[in-house]
């Protein structure tokens, strides 16, 4: 049976009770009720005392998470929507990302956030933080766009001796489907050429990888070729690779679903413009969601979030410049 | 730290033992007092960059936390807890280098004055957003929790400003429902900052918030250190013996300024009148004394004993000078593999 990209991130969870003691779930209705999307299903069951539901407090949950990771324990928060993340802000990054700097001593803690759109979400159940997330030192932000990534990178998560943010697109929880787990894959900070083409890198992650794919094979009939770097990991940034593709292509456009102020997009044109400057023969440009909250009504969200309709036209543009 | 024998050959060898954990408690309010002085004229020197704190006023509810617990428990000490930093075992060379930003100090002069700690041996260093620090003393027992460890407590304080944060509310609760063996130890000082509490709260008096969390509240007299003790073990023991969270709600007055920048005019001298604006120093020495466990010269014994110990400290640490940035490790993640690359 295929495994969705839901079923990967409660495999991983699920190994890593298995396998590590010190694994803790920790999140609103992540008990019994499996959680809001059943990440954590039948998990509370084998697992009583380390799958455990939290009261709807945000700030405590995460809190309770670094004292927990100080004492030595793995813990995973499990956040409802990454929307309500906001209201643990404070324990993320001045609290958790801050820590390691202060006092030597590492909190390993990873944060998942079910981010991003779906068709009716509306404002608060649909923002892609990421960005945000990336501004604040002491934090790895990972926002993985495949079955396999979600499932491995989350297992890298809770490996790390260091806060992490993990981005899960909730688009892609019953969407993406893939055959098997993967038993290996590109260490967390790498960036993975999705794709290779000769006229243009397109730098993207998390859902919009999809909308790329549906660009970059619509304009095979016209004998374009879109290079697309999925990032993987938002912070680090993969400048290397990013930096390589461009070398080829001479071109950059970056796709994000967030909000486009001070955005992951905004990151990789403005270190693309500074250090590759000169393999560029366009303006690097970028395509993001509009800036105004996340629109309830699906004929206005097709329209706030990009989509391979406006990235189509994003890419011609580009490259007629 | 003190050894203990300065207690014991300074004022009487035949007390009892809880008359010597008064007797080494008072030492320790002293201490912090002193301490908060030498601070207090090294700002105003000019010699520490930054805010200067001060816990004047304090140091018997603070003390009486500190001492109670165990070299094994947690502690998240606050703004104004150094009396009780020092009981629990913060050295006066750990609070200089902080104070000082030595990068021998805790903090290695990546955070200063009262943000200081050490997570390995169970103090917390505080972060500036109130509240912060009491679900993440309730992770660390939760933690020990589901290893298996029992028995230890986890302490933290918090004054009458921190209690109206959202951070608070969330934090309490989720300790009440898990039943954690913490001990929440509020100042009501009176002020926040500027801010009486008359703007903090409308009820009557906090430690009627304990009813609401479903945990056990208690409240004393924040001037008087024989009580608070008394008050403040007993809500130890409790917590240890699985009562669940314990809120315990000090009556005092803040008797310095927020930070040594603020003269705190705002403070009501009726206030400063009244039985809260006592000076906890003084009503310890005058109550030690009528109890016969400290003698007329011990006040002035102890002070120039603890001033020597100061000032020894001091010359240590202002050797040591200040952290150099162009050496520093600018990485603020523990695997380094992981670190943004810089920008060219």
């Amino acid at each position: 049976m295929p495994l969705t990209y839901l079923n990967a991130i409660r495999e991983a969870q699920y190994h890593l009770l298995k396998t590590d003691p010190r694994v803790l779930i920790y999140g609103q209705d992540v008990g019994q009720f499996g959680g809001a999307f059943k990440a954590t299903k039948g998990l509370a069951e084998m697992f009583p005392d380390r799958v455990l539901d939290a009261p709807i407090s945000e700030d405590a949950i995460v809190g309770t998470t670094i004292g927990a990771a100080v004492e030595g324990l793995r813990p995973i928060v499990e956040m409802q929507f990454a929307d309500f993340s906001t209201v643990g802000f404070n324990q993320i990054v001045n609290h958790a990302g801050a820590f390691f700097w202060r006092t030597n001593v590492p909190v390993p803690i990873t944060v998942r956030l079910p981010s991003g759109g779906t068709s009716g979400g509306g404002p608060f159940h649909s923002q892609s933080l990421e960005a945000v997330y990336a501004h604040y030192p002491g934090l790895i932000v990972m926002t993985p766009a495949t079955v396999e990534d979600a499932y491995a990178m989350l297992l890298e998560a809770v490996k790390i001796d260091d806060p992490v943010i993990f981005c899960e697109h909730k688009y892609l929880y019953y969407h993406l489907k893939a055959d098997a787990l993967p038993s290996q894959s590109l260490p967390a900070g790498k960036a993975r050429v999705a794709r290779i083409g000769r006229d243009m890198t397109v730098v993207t992650y998390s859902a919009m990888l999809h909308e790329v794919f549906e660009v970059a094979d619509e304009l095979t009939n016209e004998d374009i070729q879109l290079e697309i770097i999925d990032l993987r990991t938002v912070k680090p940034l993969d400048t290397d690779t990013v930096m390589a593709s461009v070398a080829r292509t001479g071109r950059l456009l970056c796709v994000a679903e967030a909000w486009p102020w001070g955005g992951v997009a905004a990151e990789v044109v403005a270190r693309i413009a500074a250090e590759g400057f000169h393999l560029l023969d366009a303006p690097p440009m970028r395509v993001n969601a509009k800036d105004t909250p996340i629109p309830y009504h699906p004929a206005l969200w097709s329209v706030h979030r990009p989509t391979a309709r406006s990235i189509l036209l994003a890419v011609r543009n580009l490259l007629q410049i | 730290m003190v050894p203990q024998e300065a207690v014991s050959t300074e004022a009487g060898l035949s007390l009892s033992a809880s008359a010597r954990r008064l007797l080494e408690a008072f030492r320790w309010m002293l201490t912090a007092r002193l301490l908060d002085e030498k601070l207090a004229a090294m700002y105003r020197a000019g010699k520490i960059h930054g805010g200067v704190f001060l816990g004047k006023g304090q140091e018997a509810l603070s003390v009486a936390l500190g001492q109670a617990l165990r070299p094994t428990d947690i502690y998240a000490p606050l703004i104004r807890d150094g009396a009780g930093r020092l009981a629990f075992g913060e050295t006066i060379v750990d609070a200089l280098r902080t104070c000082l930003g030595s990068p021998k100090g805790p903090m290695r002069a990546r955070d200063g004055n009262v943000h200081r700690g050490r997570p390995r041996e169970g103090c917390l260093p505080m972060i500036s957003h109130l509240g912060a620090m009491i679900s993440t003393v309730g992770g660390m027992l939760l933690a020990r929790r589901i290893r298996g460890e029992k028995g230890a407590v986890g302490a933290t304080c918090i004054g009458d400003g921190g209690v109206s944060t959202g951070a608070f509310h969330e934090a309490v609760n989720l300790a009440a429902i898990e039943k954690l063996p913490l001990v929440v130890v509020i100042a009501n000082n009176h002020y926040a900052y500027s801010t009486p509490i008359e703007k903090q709260f409308a009820g009557k008096s906090l430690v009627d918030k304990a009813v609401g969390y479903g945990v056990e509240g208690c409240s004393v007299d924040g001037t008087d250190l024989v009580a608070c003790c008394q008050v403040v073990r007993g809500a130890i023991r409790r917590a240890r013996d699985g009562a669940g969270p314990q809120l315990i709600v000090g009556e005092l007055l803040r008797l310095c300024g927020h930070g040594e920048h603020d003269d705190a005019g705002y403070i009501d001298e009726r206030l400063k009148n009244s039985p809260v604006g006592r000076d906890c120093v003084e009503v310890a020495a005058q109550k030690l004394r009528a109890m016969g466990i400290i003698k007329p010269d011990t006040v002035r014994e102890f002070k120039a004993a603890i001033a020597g110990e100061i000032e020894i400290a001091v010359q240590l640490v202002e050797k040591e000078g200040g952290p150099d940035p162009f050496s520093h490790d600018w990485c603020a993640l523990s695997t380094r593999t992981l670190a943004d690359p810089p920008l060219l």
